[in-house]
């Protein structure tokens, strides 16, 4: 199979244009390196304002994790699982098949969850004995 | 045959399967389904980890408390255990992508080599893997366990300059364990078919003794300590009450997102109510916190554990079939591009496992 010339070598919308696939996994583990190292950074100092500000009912700094997360998710299955070199149809079916299915389940569940602190905090039972 | 068979004149095209509308072949296209479904049990469990953490949102247990060991050194070292591990499963997938482009090149010396560095990694991550759940089980302090499952754990309430917080202060570095008749039930001493787990060190009598001698102590109850200010600013008088009684009970009322540490006289109290000893952690109790907690650190870092396990078994399997030569003569290295997806598969869930249990 002549694989060679069927890699799309850029990144980042195009901005970053690699010579090789070689050296196109290079840069995505510089990249993944580099948010890993921020995210470890922010998890040891946690700076104050991030911590104690909470946009749309959690953390700031949880927010920026999560997100990170996310992005070093879309860069692991994208370029080192050649996501990018697929077909569109086997893309969208993988990938939009966990993303609705996943987002309703942790929906429920947290709703759920914060449900029944709800109840614990403010209900008539006791819980610690 | 012409009756019973109906062209839909589609045949050739896309939506009759003609031109491979996937573009890639069955087992690529199967490895890619099966991650999928796996991907979908792996947020299940993260998920109702999820769940039981919004559930008990006010008394979880400090994730840079709980694994703050670094090999080598002592003290609190939180985060860097973790960090190492999740570079050491990046850079296995990194040479396992390399060696998918080297099987692009029909390069075999190039592949074996990668092949055999993303092994090497996955052992090195499956080993610390080992110490982490090593020392979660055996644990660093030591607790008391309450008849409702709560955990009191002991602080030193002499606090240096610029400390953040009191010290959590180990059972053993302040108590003494008394003599005991009772010995641990083994298949060995009685009825072979009848044994139990060893027994906890100390008696809870020996260490309320031990607490009421030394004046500098404290009990560090599971609560987290709201923003009391905003609290105390609240129109409900449910949450006036609480403000009021979190300042009664706690000495750090003011430390907002720390563990509350009772006075001495409700620390004593809180004593009466203890029944064991733990230390360490197994599925039914931990030092910890919450009993979940632990459950889940070993369900999901375990499952996850197994997966590598099991990435590494079939590198292993993929390796010996590079080095006879079985992809040589197949002209195709499409089996470790296969294989090379699932150990993605599984630095991708790390990532969110490390996110869900060391970060947030």
């Amino acid at each position: 199979m002549g694989h060679d010339n069927t890699h799309k070598l850029e990144i980042f919308q195009g901005l970053l244009k690699f010579k090789s696939n070689t050296q196109k996994i290079w840069g995505v583990l510089i990249f993944l390196s580099i948010v890993t190292i921020i995210e470890v950074g922010l998890g040891i100092v946690k700076p104050k304002f991030l911590t104690e500000w909470y946009p749309l009912g959690m953390k700031a700094l949880n927010w920026i994790f999560i997100i990170l997360t996310i992005v070093k998710a879309y860069y692991i299955a994208w370029d080192f699982m050649h996501m990018r070199d697929e077909k569109s149809s086997l893309r969208r079916a993988v990938v939009w098949t966990a993303v609705f299915l996943i987002c309703y389940l942790v929906f429920i569940l947290l709703q759920e969850g914060t449900y029944i602190e709800g109840v614990k905090a403010n209900g008539f039972v006791k819980w610690d004995f | 045959m012409e009756a019973t068979v109906s062209n839909t004149g589609t045949e050739g095209k896309v939506w009759g399967g003609g031109n491979k509308p996937l573009g890639a072949s069955y087992g690529k296209m199967m490895m890619w389904f099966f991650i999928l479904s796996d991907a979908l049990t792996f947020s299940g469990f993260l998920a109702a980890y999820g769940f039981s953490r919004f559930k008990f949102i006010e008394s979880w247990p400090i994730a840079d408390e709980v694994y703050n060991h670094f090999p080598g050194s002592h003290g609190d070292n939180p985060m860097y255990f973790v960090a190492l591990m999740t570079f050491i499963l990046i850079a296995s997938s990194v040479t396992m992508v390399l060696a998918v482009d080297a099987g692009h090149h029909m390069n075999k010396k190039k592949v074996t080599f990668y092949m055999f560095l993303t092994i090497i990694g996955g052992g090195i991550f499956l080993g610390s893997q080992a110490w982490e759940w090593t020392n979660f089980i055996k644990g660093s302090y030591g607790a008391l366990e309450t008849k409702g499952g709560q955990i009191l754990q002991f602080v030193d309430t002499r606090m240096a300059e610029g400390d953040e917080k009191m010290k959590r202060v180990s059972v053993e570095d302040f108590a003494t364990a008394s003599h005991k008749e009772r010995q641990q039930h083994t298949r060995s001493k009685g009825l072979w078919f009848t044994s139990e787990s060893s027994l906890p060190e100390y008696s809870v009598q020996d260490v309320v003794t031990a607490f009421n001698a030394n004046q500098h102590l404290a009990v560090r109850t599971q609560q987290i300590i709201p923003n009391i200010e905003k609290l105390k600013a609240s129109d409900n008088p449910a949450d006036i009450e609480k403000a009021a009684s979190i300042e009664r009970l706690y000495v750090n009322a003011d430390q907002t997102g720390q563990k509350g540490v009772l006075t001495r006289a409700e620390s004593e109290r809180a004593l009466k109510n203890a029944i064991q000893y733990v230390k360490g952690a197994n599925l039914i109790h931990n030092e910890y916190g919450n009993r979940l907690f632990a459950d889940f650190f070993f369900f999901i870092t375990g499952f996850h554990g197994f997966h590598v396990f099991s990435g590494v078994v079939i590198n292993v399997i993929i390796f010996f079939n590079i080095l006879l030569g079985t992809y040589e003569r197949r002209k195709n290295y499409e089996m470790v591009e296969k294989v090379g997806l699932y150990w993605h598969f599984v630095d991708l869930v790390w990532v969110f496992v490390f996110t869900f249990f060391y970060l947030v």
